[in-house]
């Protein structure tokens, strides 16, 4: 008697070590499967995205009094990021919109447009044109672009007054678009 | 569990065996050799021990384990991973089209309403779409449960065998003879040839298990180790501190910065170089294969590079560099530093750099030079003060002109095909002449133009393409190529063998087994028993055919 449940128990025993075993194996295996499932949308969606801080950067400013522009010194204001250049058509078209809605923001929000062109008197003759007020930044050595790690242009970083992505737009805005996303990066 | 009493010796075995453990029995009444004809072989795959997961399927776990441990899963796996990856070579993939386009707008516009289906169903980038990753990773984890549900009951059938085997598990083997009087002088004569041939011998009250190269059947599992580390190693590449692949272009005498180093490192082309065949006097002995070329064929790509680190720590500020490695890069010759390498992999010739141009009266024939000026292509100044009171402002630039829509615009940052607006103040006015020139154009907008701007020379610089790559996965990827290779190797240049020796009243019975290579195990036994009067073994299967053709040539 005492011998059938020795055995009994040890075939209880044994079916546990198996289902313990094939449950961390397969455990593992999806924790693989999940981890590679992230760093691949992480990776499609570049390194910076939403909720990521936005990084520190400083800049040349080509029209405006200041010298130079340091993104740490907007803190306390929304940030609008701006990546264009002069020979990209979508670009160009959003430039408008943009200038049209900065006197009402101003206060609140800074527009910053970095620029990735060449040369400094390309980026000169486009602000003459279109009158642009807002900070036009040159980023002739790509720096912040690789920082950014910005694909296609334009490509715009919405930011709140706490200094976080709150959204990426890749591809051209529009007026109302544009509006929404300010509205959501006005300070409280 | 329900299990199983062999009754010939009473060994418990566990459910789905289909040889007795213990004496090879068989236990099942259909045990016979798939795909053969004959019905009298025993089947010895996994030496007839039961699978795991074809004993139990009780829990989720021990459900999703078992699907996962069914090799026809995992083959249907493979097929249709097969099928996804030749779908996503029918258009090109994202990465391959041209950057600076958007990509839904490229698909519709090259390749028409399959080129935007292409696109929406998102086989633009397949290879990185999650369904072709959860493809790759379930391929994975079929291997991994497969293997450890073979491997281990494998494993515990070969390392608990027994010498004494029943005699239908002697009779039903491929090789097979019967030696009704043999002699103890023969036997020992026998097994000692078998043990000079490095056979490991077991004897167990007469009976005798003669083996070598067991380890050949672990071949494939230490195979599939191998591809789990490799594929271990490809995940490791989503890892950007594992593993980064990207380019730059640096055009001669600038200074960029490297991507994905955070703004640490900046590089230098000192000079681009590309060398063809035919331009030193060693080449002439090439002379013959270079007139059978229709265009000139390279020798040297070459890039003079310095690597410098940025010591200022805010991004975008002017760097401070300092030097920190300098090195020409070739082909198969990369510029490695901090784990990054720089590899020569394209180049644009001749990039406008700078361009001259003079101004002369519109109607002197002979362009005679009053005034001349060159913009820096690079940094073009907006006014340039000339000789004789000229004064030129340029007015629009152009670094890659082309007309759209009647308006004159640039296509790319880049001096590909440089032209300008200038206005000309005449000495002495302050009413300026509108002239626009680029190359081969030279255009008068009002047509009343008393100056002319000319293009009288220009600078050229070459542009270096690298590929920059960090890759830690290597040692990864190589180590499980190797285990692979290994498994391979193993499985493929040893067999497995075994001979069973069975006494039987004065004589005994013979049989003999190898998973691959029955020629080898048969050259084996002919060598053990030279000399002795024990029956050589029959090929049975073989015997079998034979008779089969016989009787059909006798219809």
């Amino acid at each position: 008697m005492s011998k059938v449940e020795e055995a009994k128990k040890q075939k209880r025993n044994k079916k546990k070590k198996r289902l313990l075993f094939r449950s961390i194996i397969l455990l593992a295996l999806l924790a693989a499967l999940i981890f590679a499932l992230i760093s691949n949308f992480n990776n499609d969606e570049a390194s910076l995205g939403v909720g990521d801080q936005a990084p520190p950067f400083q800049l040349k400013q080509l029209n405006g009094d200041a010298e130079t522009l340091n993104l740490a010194d907007l803190e306390g204001k929304g940030i609008m990021l701006n990546f264009w250049a002069t020979y990209c058509k979508p670009c160009e078209d959003e430039m408008p919109y943009m200038q049209s809605l900065y006197p009402k923001y101003k206060d609140d929000i800074e527009i910053v447009a970095v620029s990735v062109d060449a040369t400094q008197l390309v980026i000169d003759r486009f602000v003459d044109n279109y009158n642009l007020t807002f900070p036009i930044l040159h980023d002739n050595k790509e720096q912040v672009m690789d920082l950014y790690n910005v694909g296609p242009l334009p490509t715009t970083y919405f930011i709140n007054p706490d200094g976080e992505i709150v959204e990426v737009v890749s591809g051209p805005l529009t007026l109302e678009r544009l509006d929404g996303y300010l509205q959501q990066i006005l300070p409280e | 569990m329900r299990e199983i009493k062999c009754d010939a010796c009473h060994h418990i075995n566990r459910e789905g065996t289909e040889l007795c453990e213990s004496c090879g029995k068989p236990l099942v009444e259909k045990q016979q050799a798939e795909g053969k004809e004959t019905k009298k072989l025993l089947n010895m795959r996994y030496d007839g021990s039961s699978r795991r997961s074809m004993t139990y399927n009780k829990s989720v776990v021990d459900r999703v384990w078992n699907f996962f441990s069914s090799v026809k899963v995992g083959v249907t796996l493979i097929v249709i991973t097969l099928i996804a990856s030749a779908v996503g070579t029918i258009l090109p993939q994202q990465m391959y089209i041209p950057q600076n386009v958007q990509p839904e707008v490229h698909y519709k516009d090259q390749y028409g309403l399959i080129g935007q289906i292409y696109y929406q169903l998102g086989l633009h980038e397949l290879y990185s779409s999650w369904w072709y990753m959860i493809l790759i990773a379930l391929i994975g984890i079929s291997i991994i449960i497969a293997s450890i549900d073979r491997v281990v009951p494998l494993y515990r059938a070969l390392k608990n065998q027994k010498p004494t085997r029943h005699t239908t598990f002697i009779q039903r083997q491929r090789l097979h003879s019967k030696t009704d009087d043999v002699t103890d002088a023969d036997k020992h004569t026998f097994i000692s040839n078998l043990k000079r041939m490095r056979y490991k011998v077991t004897e167990d009250n007469g009976h005798v298990l003669a083996e070598k190269g067991r380890f050949s059947r672990w071949g494939p599992y230490v195979n599939h180790v191998g591809l789990i580390i490799f594929l271990l190693g490809a995940l490791l590449r989503f890892v950007p501190f594992m593993y980064i692949d990207d380019f730059v272009w640096v055009r001669e005498g600038e200074t960029v910065v490297v991507p994905d180093t955070n703004g640490e490192y900046f590089i230098e082309n000192k000079d681009f170089i590309i060398e063809t065949y035919g331009d030193s006097e060693e080449d002439t002995r090439f002379k013959e294969a270079l007139e059978n070329q229709s265009g000139p064929i390279a020798k040297n790509f070459q890039t003079n590079a310095v690597i410098y680190r940025n010591v200022e720590t805010v991004v975008g500020a002017e760097p401070q560099l300092e030097k920190f490695k300098e090195d020409s890069i070739l082909v198969n010759h990369a510029l490695k530093f901090d784990g990054f390498a720089l590899y020569q992999t394209s180049y644009q010739l001749n990039e406008f750099k700078s361009m001259s141009f003079i101004i002369h009266e519109t109607n002197d024939a002979d362009e005679t030079e009053l005034a001349s000026f060159k913009v820096d292509l690079t940094n073009p100044a907006e006014e340039y003060q000339l000789d004789n009171g000229f004064r030129v402002m340029i007015d629009q630039y152009f670094p890659d002109y082309y007309i759209d829509d009647g308006e004159p615009r640039s296509q790319t940052k880049n001096p590909k095909n440089p032209a300008f607006v200038f206005l000309v103040y005449p000495p002495d006015s302050s009413e300026p002449e509108v002239s626009f020139a680029g190359i081969g154009r030279n255009v008068d907008a009002s047509g009343e133009n008393q100056y002319k701007v000319g293009l009288q020379d220009f600078e050229v610089r070459d542009v270096t393409g690298l590929t920059v790559r960090k890759d830690y996965t290597l040692p990864i990827l190589g180590l499980g190529g190797i285990i692979f290779m290994i498994g391979v190797i193993q499985g493929m240049y040893w067999q497995h063998r075994r001979v069973w020796i069975h006494p039987k009243n004065n004589g005994l019975w013979l049989a003999a087994h190898t998973n691959k290579n029955w020629f080898g195990i048969k050259k084996d036994i002919e060598k053990a028993i030279m000399k002795t009067n024990i029956n050589m073994v029959v090929d049975q299967e073989q015997e079998e055919q034979e008779l089969q053709k016989q009787q059909e040539q006798n219809k």
